[in-house]
């Protein structure tokens, strides 16, 4: 441990206040979300199969006694709480069950489509921050300019627009219209690398992935940066003569950029959320459209399984975001409640 | 900035403008002076007439089918301004019924995760300790589910109605203003009068109910402005999902989703018009909100 608690009066800062007391807390607070996340799956499981998944599992042919049998030798006749153990000491070992539909477990259905997912919301991360970011800085700079005005209502629209409304209008500009890209994805189930190897398919799902995140990131870095503006250090280094364009550059971006990544964290799951729309509308062979398909078939087990590895990659992606903001902005640290 | 005043400015000098009207005057000022806010407020009483008081005055059968009617007639048919889709249904009627479920469901669904968010909030806010650290991290954990992943879930699970709807909407989307609403109340919680009230023997209960929650206002309808907005994107979001109302009922995410099947015959009118009444309602509620803020804004009040 590198800061002992007031071991030695003197110099050293308390313990409370050290980037590892934070780290401590917020590894806390991070499995009790954990927890908390598997109730809540554990509990839409139960609501969607009340008797446990035996039916599911078994098919049409089965009657209702060997269903019953197997429920009762799966350990579905126990307890709530004790099938809530079970099912944690299950999930903790990668085991997240059997789909109803396919002969694949869970895992390796999952294991096949997210990494396409993470390429598709990689790709469209990347582009919108790069656009985002310069957009969100331009407008502070510009604040109630012209310039400000059209993207603030620029982005109001491209905000209120339903994904698959825009997806949609892409559609039938670039491909129906203009007959430049293809509408859906390769059917089957291409590999990572075969998607790069066609670039082309790739461009229109990204584009209706990408515009909602600039719309909403642009938001953060105008208000990030305006509230910069007005502080202090700013009319500080303007008075000591540093030019405006360089207490932006060097100042004020920084400190901007710290609350807009840890958002990225918090951010995750309205991006996986986007991706189902963009994936169902484009056919495009990722874990959303996994879910899209298995919950037209009632495929309960792949449904939760699919939260479950979203929502455990939000906390740990929100985590990483604190962590790195805690690290970068030492004032951070304290707002932890 | 040298010159030295002995005699203080009285009120009246420093703020003229303040002793001359009440309150309330002074907040619908503020909010007739931001323009978009006024064309939000004024879009949002068209569209609402639209679509309550428009299937009075352009009566249309929206129920039953007529196969020997037009199908899929274009717009500038006689009787049919914008066209009929594939059931024969005349569009501008259905876009007034259909806009009638999205504005409602919308409306109540907004509402109810506003009330959520801010009873959930002010407790865990005002209580503090364990209590507060546990309800937060419910909402941690809400928030880490994807919205839409929990509708098609849900979806599956239950079979679509209009209270239902609501309800869902509302369950997955109190979690924003919960947050919101707790920074408030633990802000309003250190203020001298509640201390002195809790001091003089006042209850948690009062405390909360005539002191939080009452501070918390503005932020409260701020936010519940915006929650109509993004309560109305979610309705047109489950009807594309698969879990919107039965026809012959109908919103417009479940019009503009039916037009998505017709893109490649060019049946525009199938698709445009829902699209086009979403987006401008929506941003018709995010314009009301801005302006909201800049009411209710302490900080911006000299703006």
């Amino acid at each position: 441990m590198p800061a002992a608690p007031a071991a030695k009066a003197g110099p050293r800062r308390p313990f409370r206040t050290t980037f590892w007391w934070y780290l401590i807390k917020r590894l806390g607070q991070a499995v009790l979300v954990i927890v908390i996340v598997t109730i809540i799956v554990f509990w839409l499981l139960h609501l969607a199969m009340p008797d446990g998944p035996g039916a599911g599992v078994l098919g049409m042919q089965a009657d209702q006694a060997q269903i019953d049998r197997w429920n009762q030798d799966h350990g579905f006749d126990l307890p709530l709480w004790h099938q809530y153990l079970n099912y944690l000491v299950q999930v903790s070992h990668g085991d997240f069950g059997q789909s109803f539909k396919q002969a694949s477990t869970v895992g390796a259905l999952i294991a096949l489509r997210l990494p396409k997912t993470l390429l598709l919301a990689g790709i469209c991360i990347v582009i919108a921050l790069a656009v985002a970011l310069p957009m969100g800085i331009f407008q502070a700079t510009r604040r109630g300019k012209v310039a400000d005005y059209v993207l603030t209502w620029l982005n109001f629209l491209v905000y209120s627009t339903p994904s698959f409304f825009l997806g949609l209008i892409v559609i039938i500009v670039f491909s129906q219209k203009l007959g430049w890209l293809p509408a859906t994805a390769p059917s089957g189930n291409p590999t990572v690398l075969a998607l790069l190897e066609q670039p082309r398919v790739m461009v229109l799902p990204v584009i209706t992935g990408t515009l909602g995140t600039i719309a909403t990131f642009s938001r953060y870095m105008r208000s990030a940066t305006i509230d910069n503006l007005s502080e202090d250090y700013v009319r500080t280094a303007r008075s000591k003569g540093t030019s405006r364009a360089r207490v932006i550059t060097r100042h004020v971006v920084r400190n901007s950029l710290t609350p807009v990544i840890a958002m990225l964290g918090y951010y995750l799951p309205v991006m996986f959320g986007g991706m189902l729309v963009v994936e169902s509308l484009f056919n495009y062979p990722g874990m959303g459209l996994l879910f899209w398909r298995s919950a037209q078939q009632g495929d309960y087990p792949v449904l939760l399984g699919c939260i479950l590895v979203i929502a455990l990659a939000t906390v740990v992606g929100s985590l990483l975001a604190d962590l790195i903001q805690a690290g970068l902005d030492p004032r951070t640290r304290g707002s932890l409640e | 900035m040298s010159e030295l005043r002995l005699v203080p400015k009285r009120v009246d000098e420093i703020a003229p403008r303040l002793s001359s009207a009440s309150p309330a005057a002074r907040a619908w000022r503020r909010f007739r002076a931001n323009k978009l806010a006024m064309v939000g407020l004024c879009l949002v009483v068209l569209l609402v007439l639209f679509c309550l008081v428009g299937p009075l005055v352009w009566r249309t059968d929206q129920i039953h089918t007529n196969i020997y009617s037009d199908l899929m007639a274009p717009p500038g048919t006689p009787g049919h301004p914008l066209g009929t889709d594939d059931l024969g249904y005349d569009v501008l009627g259905r876009l007034m019924k259909g806009g009638q479920t999205s504005l409602i469901v919308g409306l109540l669904a907004g509402l109810l995760a506003t009330l959520i968010g801010t009873i959930w909030g002010s407790v865990a806010g005002y209580v503090g300790g364990v209590v507060d650290t546990i309800m937060m991290r419910i909402v941690d954990a809400g928030i880490a589910l994807p919205a839409t992943f929990l509708l098609l879930i849900l979806s599956a699970i239950t079979r679509p109605s209009l209270p239902l709807m609501i309800v869902v909407i509302g369950l997955v989307s109190w979690l924003v203003p919960a947050r919101l609403i707790r920074a408030e109340s633990i802000s309003v919680k250190q203020r001298d009068y509640v201390q002195a009230l809790r001091a003089v023997g006042g209850s948690h209960t009062r405390a909360v109910a005539r002191h939080i929650i009452p501070n918390t206002v503005g932020t409260m309808i701020v936010n519940a402005t915006f929650q109509v907005a993004d309560a109305i994107l979610l309705v047109a979001y489950i009807s594309y999902l698969g879990m919107g109302i039965q026809a012959p009922a109908t919103d417009w995410g479940a019009m503009l989703t039916k037009g998505i099947t017709y893109t490649y015959q060019g049946a525009w009118w199938l698709i445009f018009p829902a699209g086009l009444l979403i987006v401008i309602t929506v941003c018709a509620f995010n314009f009301v909100g801005d302006g909201l803020r800049d009411m209710f804004d302490v900080k911006g009040r000299e703006a």
